[in-house]
């Protein structure tokens, strides 16, 4: 057989197993929804949205949890914006290229991959003790923060870097400052790509349990969080206590709550998909 | 060179990439209101002599230059040169089109809204002007809120252009303006540069000859970094001095 058409064969078997590998997640992903969404659905309607949680399964609602979603995605957002699009745009634009941003660039992408329990550990130390917020919405928000602080810094990086040379240049030739560059013509451009990448980290946060469970996040919340310096759970907080309880009742509601929580995550999903598709052919990125 | 009417002049200058020395001691006097144009072999060092003079390659890591550049007499490499008045004074366009992706009025008055200009009359008088005088206002003056990038490619060049024209530089550097382009679009900025002449001093790299003896009033021809020869354009494409000059021109390499 001649070295062509092995490599031919070898191509073709590849493509086999990519195809069978994507369709194995497809299958589990499919059948994982099925499955939640015949337990769940018959659960989910207007009083299980806006009850309170009770020891009786069919009296319990999901209210404090899905209000308590919705502030630590607010919050999270508020912090981690700022911070990770600055810190990215600093390193990119603005950091002198040598040894110690090659060091700070590496230790980002790892910082992406400590396991997130290590971050609640981190934020229980510094924002529920020493700043003293206690198990609060804001110690959550911050400690997600942290988590995702990486995932946007990256992602700020890598926007930059896929705006064209050519409308720096452009810029830069009739007579703007760096600063002018990068607001009046980078950021614009890099800002749809950015979002994106805000939004899927912040898709991972909301579905984060173990970090708020470390900073102290409460399994029974019996009220909706007014401020940010209330005590709150979140809704896989909420899913993670109702499946540790015996009760078959109890399974059906955590499928439920399951069920609310991909609605939430596949709509964000959704919202970066368009922008990012949109930025593609507004700025052909 | 007699007059008193050096616009730029460069003294000495060697340039280098890491380790890669890509100009040997250029030293080269253009004059004000003149086209000049850089020829050579690509890869000769014309670009890179063309960035020098309004520092665009101070943004490449691990370039370095040495010797100097004077602009009206000043040396632009100086402590007191601030880059962003430099680069009003010596305007540029771009080898590939690269108008910003916004409207076709955002790209003319960009140069003037980051001077901090924003009288409404003052910004649509100039897109006018501009554009009229990159003879591009009549093709496209229904649509100044169209996007720039719905352009041709010669539109758009044109459009960088009279972006440039609108920050009112003395100098224009082109850097194979036309390259990109088209023989009808071509012909259309060739004939611009001979409209600008008047008012402005123009570097043009080319390295299509035919287009340098079109354009130019001097020309310079790079080669391996040097400068092989500097001359009246004519007296260059007629009776070149050096050996290689000739050998370029006439086609035996390059
Ligand atoms: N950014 C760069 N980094 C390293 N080498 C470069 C860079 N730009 C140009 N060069 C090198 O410098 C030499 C001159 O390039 P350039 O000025 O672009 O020539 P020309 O414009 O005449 O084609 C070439 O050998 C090229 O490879
Ligand atoms: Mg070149």
């Amino acid at each position: 057989m001649s070295k062509r058409s092995l490599n031919n064969q070898k191509d073709r078997w590849f493509q086999y197993f990519g195809i069978f590998s994507t369709l194995i997640g497809l299958i589990l992903l499919a059948l994982f929804i099925f499955q939640i969404t015949r337990d769940g659905i018959g659960r989910i309607d207007w009083d299980f949205i806006v009850s309170l949680p009770s020891r009786f399964y069919a009296k319990a609602g999901i209210l404090p949890a899905w209000t308590g979603t919705l502030w630590i995605f607010a919050l999270t957002a508020i912090i981690v914006i700022p911070i990770g699009v600055g810190a990215g745009i600093y390193l990119q634009e603005y950091a002198k290229k040598g040894r110690l941003s090659n060091i700070l660039e590496i230790n980002i992408a790892n910082l992406a991959g400590v396991p997130s329990i290590i971050y609640g550990i981190i934020g229980l130390e510094i924002f529920v003790r020493v700043l003293q917020m206690g198990g609060s919405l804001l110690a959550g928000a911050f400690t997600l923060a942290l988590l995702i602080l990486p995932i946007i810094i990256v992602a700020t990086r890598e926007a930059f870097k896929a705006v064209p040379k050519s409308i720096k240049e452009a810029s830069y030739g009739l007579g703007a400052t760096k600063w002018q560059t990068i607001w009046y013509q980078i950021l614009p451009i890099a800002s749809a790509n950015i979002i994106t990448g805000v939004i899927l980290a912040l898709a991972r946060a909301i579905g984060e349990t173990a970090p708020l469970i470390v900073i102290g996040a409460l399994a029974y919340v019996p009220f909706v969080a007014k401020s940010p310096m209330d005590e709150f759970t979140v809704l896989p907080m909420q899913i993670f206590n109702w499946v540790s309880r015996p009760q078959h009742g109890f399974l059906m509601n955590a499928a439920a709550a399951i069920l609310v929580l991909l609605v939430f995550v596949f709509i964000l999903n959704g919202i970066a998909v368009y922008l990012r598709n949109r930025s593609r052919k507004k700025f052909g990125l | 060179m007699e007059n008193g009417n050096i616009k730029i002049e460069t003294k000495n200058i060697n340039a280098f990439y890491g380790e890669k020395k890509v100009l040997h001691n250029i030293d080269l006097q253009m004059e004000a209101n003149t086209v000049t144009a850089f020829i050579g072999p690509s890869g000769c060092g014309k670009s890179t002599f063309l960035r020098l003079l309004n520092r665009m390659n101070d943004y490449i890591d691990g370039f370095r230059k040495e010797g100097d550049v004077l602009i009206n007499g000043v040396d632009i490499y100086s402590k007191n040169t601030r880059i962003e008045e430099l680069r009003k004074q010596v305007g540029m366009v771009f080898q590939k089109p690269n108008p910003f992706p916004k409207t076709i009025y955002e790209n003319v008055v960009y140069g003037l809204r980051i001077q901090g200009i924003k009288d409404k009359q003052k910004l649509d008088a100039a897109v006018e002007n501009s554009l009229k005088r990159s003879a591009l206002w009549n093709e496209v003056k229904d649509d100044l809120q169209k996007n720039a990038l719905s352009l041709s490619g010669g539109q758009q060049q044109r459009l960088c252009i009279a972006r440039t024209l609108a920050v009112e530089p003395s100098i224009i550097l082109m850097d194979e303006p036309a390259s990109a382009l088209d023989p009808i679009s071509t012909a259309k900025i060739e004939e611009l540069i001979y409209e600008l002449k008047q008012d402005y001093t123009i570097v043009i790299v080319t390295h299509n000859m035919h287009q340098a003896g079109r354009v130019s009033d001097k020309t310079a021809f790079f080669l391996s970094g040097d400068l092989v020869e500097y001359n009246d354009t004519k007296a260059i494409f007629t009776s070149p001095k050096d050996q290689r000059t000739e050998n370029y021109i006439t086609g035996k390499f390059g």
